[in-house]
């Protein structure tokens, strides 16, 4: 269970938000909402553990993120706006370095097969470089089918994937929700979840419609 | 965690593979930078004799130096260094795993070219020996103590400038004892103390460097 306590974050000199508290069970999804500029990324990174709050706590199971950091880095996955795949290597090759440092173990075939659920059939082994926004989005995606980790932390996962591709995540973010796993995502699209909890937060200071 | 520190190594070395040029920028700067001395000084063999150590450590230092930047930075860049910071392995691990890789790609060939390059200063044989012998150790330590100006500057605008002021001052201890080592081996005295001293900075670095590299890495993927 991820609990965060009276939260504080202060980007520059000003604060983007403060006494933030919620907490998310199993099955449950939290959608962020909020305007540009809100803190949503902040408060993203913030509950990964890549910023130290001003104040307050983010509780991972009943102790502080800041305390276990490699026991909550094994139970969470961030996808971040960077894709954090080298565009130098191949789609296989960075998919499995990536599952090689989270600890999985994944055979070859597997990742083979991910790679073709995520609709890059035949650019498994193209250097990630020459694929457009969109192809290597669904490469860093593919990491959700193959990973273990309850709690995922997505910022804007569909930015740049195409009408098809929106609708698979969304299935597969269902299903992670549906196997009693927790989702926190930043999106400016409706999430469509059949089953489970969604709940909403939304952070800044403009009412919507305001530019 | 052995997997893990394998595992950056080998993708550090596809890497640098993938994109030869980079470990080459560096080795050719080595070379010229050498190779320009006899020119300049003009080739009276015993003053190239004499200022051959030095030269060799502060072209060694300056290549290092060179290569730093590309450490971290594409890392931060394309969002893997966040990744690599939250992965389920301890970072002091991975980031040795980084500074080993960087040292096979940029420091290995300096230590592997200099006999070569040592014939153009008219070298003994145990000049040479004595040279390899302190690149061998002192290369790494440039490596490890280079890795924490290099984690200190990601992202900032004229990192590169910065990193040579944060960075430069802390190699004098290894381009003294370096440089000094070979003066001592070739007059006769025997390098043995300075090659300890080389051989506990080393180990000095291997200790403390990866957390102050650690730590910098934190505050600068916030």
């Amino acid at each position: 269970m991820l609990e965060v306590n009276n939260l504080e974050c202060i980007r520059g000199d000003r604060s983007l938000f403060s006494e933030l508290g919620f907490s998310l069970n199993s099955g449950e999804l939290l959608h962020l909402l909020g305007h540009n500029g809100s803190g949503k990324t902040t408060l993203l990174r913030t509950l990964c553990g890549l910023i130290a709050p001003s104040q307050g706590s983010v509780n991972w199971n009943g102790k502080n993120i800041r305390r276990q950091r490699e026991e909550f880095a094994a139970d969470m996955l961030f996808l971040g706006h960077l894709n954090g795949i080298k565009a130098d290597l191949t789609a296989v090759e960075n998919l499995r370095i990536l599952c090689q440092l989270d600890g999985l173990y994944v055979s070859e075939d597997d990742l083979w097969q991910v790679l073709k659920d995520m609709g890059l059939y035949g650019h498994e082994d193209l250097a990630v470089g020459v694929l457009s926004q969109g192809q290597k989005r669904r490469v860093t995606l593919a990491r959700l089918l193959l990973s273990k980790s309850p709690l995922w932390l997505l910022d804007e996962p569909f930015t740049a994937l195409d009408k098809a591709a929106v609708d698979f995540l969304q299935t597969v973010i269902a299903s992670h929700v549906e196997g009693g796993g927790m989702v926190i995502l930043t999106t400016h699209q409706d999430v469509a979840l059949t089953t489970g909890e969604v709940k909403q937060l939304r952070l800044g200071w403009k009412k919507d419609g305001d530019v | 965690m052995f997997k893990a520190f394998y595992t950056v190594v080998m993708r550090d070395l596809l890497l640098a593979m993938r994109n030869r040029s980079d470990i080459l920028t560096t080795l050719f700067f080595f070379i010229i930078a050498i190779s320009l001395f006899p020119l300049g000084v003009g080739p009276e063999l015993d003053t190239l004799r004499e200022i051959a150590p030095g030269v060799f450590w502060v072209a060694a230092l300056l290549a290092s130096m060179l290569a730093l930047e590309r450490l971290f930075a594409i890392d931060y860049a394309d969002g893997t260094l966040e990744q690599l910071l939250l992965t389920p392995q301890p970072t002091t691990v991975l980031v040795l795993a980084k500074v080993l890789a960087h040292w096979l790609i940029t420091g290995v060939p300096l230590v592997l070219l200099s006999p070569l390059l040592g014939l153009q200063y008219d070298l003994s044989s145990e000049a040479i020996e004595a040279l390899m012998l302190t690149l061998l150790l002192g290369t790494p330590s440039l490596s490890l103590i280079g890795a924490i100006g290099a984690a200190l500057t990601l992202g900032l605008r004229g990192g590169g400038v910065l990193v040579s002021l944060l960075v430069l001052p802390l190699y004098i201890p290894v381009l003294i004892f370096g440089a000094g080592a070979v003066e001592a081996t070739v007059s006769g005295l025997g390098g043995a103390g300075h090659v300890s001293m080389l051989g506990a900075i080393f180990l000095l670095s291997l200790v403390l460097a990866p957390l102050a590299t650690v730590a910098a890495l934190r505050v600068s993927a916030e």
